[in-house]
């Protein structure tokens, strides 16, 4: 049961980042590189934003959740736009430099220090035990709940609103949609805006639950097997497959060893990639044998 | 005076990654621009001489004899750096033969290195020290390796590819995790002294002559790989896959042969990495290792043997410039600034250089000597002229 728990725990960590790295693939086919540089960016957010405001969390969470928003925005018109039309390989390697300059400002700002911005914000994390004998944290229910609305969220959004049919169609194909009088800068720049917003959300979570320290990164290298194994291009596909990759991790540190665990999202990955490389529920690219 | 340079168009070493020009677009070819004015090759032994005039020849021949004096009159610290720098270029020049000659991104070239200061590290272990065994050794597991994660190159591309590297990477860094864990102490292996027949290599001077020795003859290596068959063949796998199958390429044998090429040299790197630290541990060989790799050959220009030593050397200093940096701006600054503005200041640059000069350092090192060579006229004439 505990074992239960903890997955859906960390498959949702990892379904808030696999959003974030299907969302900016599905726009523009770049990998996001930076996604776990994002997420520590959000952690930092909440502890600089709880430190200003003490004691109101009702403030400072959704300044933080804007603040990664807008972090999202600005790469894009910084970073990203001038990006367009250079090879993809070089769009990604300027993700990988985002994120190190991210982590860089992040060391240099707010040193290496773990945090623990839990206090500032003058909220508790008392663990709850549920039926069947396992004990979840406040925190961790609500990084459950968090992804919960923003997977439903976003598909309702990009279902039935305007903008959310644009972003589609400027993600199947940019030049056609540009032709129709789609902004795709401007759609582009928004699901920039959106990946970052969910890899803050996990990141302002997950600080608030376990604790803050600029290596965090390391969580979004291990969702991308997550977003590889839905599908790059599969919203939908993020659930299952961080269902199933969080299950792989949890069975391995149960019975195998902590580094196990931290390699089994990669086993994943090149298991996949071996299998069926665009994913369970992705578009079959062309991928032609030599 | 000849432009020597092969044409490898920068272009086509990303094209493949499926873009449509844009900087990394490339110069167009040169290779049959005269500069300056008319030089002729009366016989093929001329047209096969890697330095072909008496400049070469004279800047070649005084570079070498400057490194070999360097040991009478540098400090030891100077030496390290140069050691370090042949260190780095060895993996540099093998990644670029992987990436860009062949076209196959890598992520995961830590993973190589650490495959084979590894591989040392268990053969040490056993009771085997000497490299003339190790070595050896190494190199058949990094061809293994290579082969192994060139498999699916067959079949993937692109960015698929990377993503398979990188998960490599973390693989083969689990396995090396296993070893140390089950080798008592958690913090790594200590290698002894490199030892053949009788005679110890150790010291900073001795390390220096050896790496620069396997720095000199990876690139050799390299340069006359580059224009033999198996360089033509990777650079028209890199540029078109199908077109180059048309031709008549084998081209799974060739995108193997370069994985397999790359990661031995690689393995081999990481092999005189452990016996020149003396000691091997997985901290050492973490994924922003892997994109250190990859800024060397970005920034010293994709595709060019001269721009991964350039790389190389750039990003091998880089640290060591900013910490005499600080330290004659604010002597005493605090210690915890300093890893952050190294880090910083690496991917600024990595940065830039992807944005403003996508043919690297080689790119500018062309432009600054065609300048000088159609000097005082801006450009070249025409064709036809």
């Amino acid at each position: 049961m505990q074992a239960l728990a903890t997955t859906l725990v960390v498959a949702s960590l990892y379904a808030l980042l696999g959003a974030g790295y299907v969302l900016v693939y599905r726009s523009s086919r770049v990998l996001n590189l930076a996604q776990g540089d994002l997420l520590t960016l959000g952690g930092y957010f909440v502890f600089a934003l709880a430190a200003a405001f003490p004691g109101l969390p009702a403030v400072s969470l959704p300044l933080a959740a804007l603040a990664s928003a807008l972090t999202g925005v600005l790469v894009y018109v910084v970073l990203m736009r001038p990006m367009a039309g250079h090879p993809i390989f070089a769009a990604v390697l300027v993700t990988i430099t985002l994120g190190i300059l991210l982590r860089a400002a992040i060391v240099l700002v707010f040193t290496d220090r773990t945090r623990h911005p839990l206090a500032d914000l003058g909220l508790t994390n008392p663990p709850s035990a549920l039926p069947g004998g396992a004990v979840v944290s406040r925190f961790d229910l609500v990084m459950i709940g968090t992804a919960a609305v923003l997977f439903a969220a976003l598909f309702v959004f990009l279902k039935l609103s305007p903008l959310g049919i644009q972003m589609r169609a400027a993600g199947e194909r940019a030049v056609l949609a540009s032709q129709r009088g789609i902004n795709f800068h401007g759609v582009f720049a928004l699901s920039w805006a959106l990946a970052a917003f969910a890899g803050g959300l996990a990141g302002m979570i997950y600080a608030s639950n376990v604790r803050l320290e600029p290596s965090l990164d390391v969580l979004g290298l291990r969702a991308f097997a997550v977003a590889l194994v839905g599908g790059l291009d599969s919203l939908a596909g993020v659930i299952p497959a961080a269902l199933i990759v969080a299950a792989v991790e949890v069975m391995s540190i149960r019975y195998g060893n902590p580094l196990l665990s931290d390699v089994s999202p990669f086993l994943c990955l090149l298991l996949m990639l071996l299998v069926r490389p665009w994913g369970l529920f992705g578009t079959r690219e062309e991928m032609e044998r030599v | 005076m000849y432009e020597k340079e092969e044409c490898h168009g920068f272009a086509g070493a990303l094209r493949t990654f499926g873009g449509h020009g844009g900087p990394f677009r490339g110069p167009p070819c040169q290779l049959d621009v005269a500069l300056g004015g008319g030089y002729f090759k009366t016989s093929y032994e001329a047209d096969l001489a890697l330095i072909d005039t008496r400049l070469r020849r004279t800047a070649v021949v005084g570079f070498v004899l400057l490194l070999v004096a360097l040991p009478r009159f540098a400090s030891s610290f100077l030496l390290d750096l140069v050691s370090q720098v042949a260190l780095a270029a060895v993996g540099a020049l093998a990644l670029n033969v992987l990436t860009g000659l062949a076209g196959q991104i890598s992520l995961g070239h830590a993973g190589f290195l650490a495959a084979g200061a590894f591989t040392t590290a268990a053969l040490v272990e056993r009771g085997v020290t000497s490299p003339l065994v190790t070595l050896p050794f190494t190199a058949v597991v990094g061809a293994l390796l290579g082969l192994l994660v060139g498999i699916p190159s067959l079949r993937l591309k692109g960015l698929y590819l990377a993503l398979g590297t990188l998960a490599m990477h973390h693989v083969v860094l689990y396995v090396a995790g296993e070893m140390q864990a089950r080798a008592g102490g958690n913090t790594g292996f200590t290698i002894p002294p490199a030892r053949i027949a009788g005679f110890v290599l150790r010291g900073t001077v001795g390390w220096y002559y050896a790496l620069l020795l396997a720095g000199a003859l990876t690139l050799a290596l390299v340069v006359n790989l580059q224009r033999s068959r198996a360089g033509r063949a990777w650079m028209a796998i890199r540029d078109r896959d199908v077109a180059a199958a048309s031709v008549g390429i084998h081209v799974a044998r060739y995108k193997l042969s370069a994985f397999v090429w790359s990661s031995v040299v690689t393995a081999l790197a990481g092999a005189l990495f452990a016996y020149q630290r003396g000691f091997v541990s997985v901290e050492a060989f973490g994924f922003f290792v892997a994109v250190e790799y990859i800024a060397m050959i970005i920034i010293g220009g994709l595709g060019s043997a001269l721009g991964a030593v350039l790389g190389a050397a750039l990003v091998t200093l880089l640290p060591y410039g900013i910490d005499a940096a600080v330290a004659t701006v604010s002597p005493g600054a605090a210690d915890y600034y300093i890893f952050p503005a190294k880090f910083g200041a690496f991917g600024l640059l990595m940065a830039m250089f992807l944005v403003f000069e996508p043919l690297g350092l080689v790119g500018i090192w062309r432009r600054v000597r065609n300048w000088f060579f159609l000097w005082p006229f801006r450009h070249r004439p025409l064709r036809a002229a």
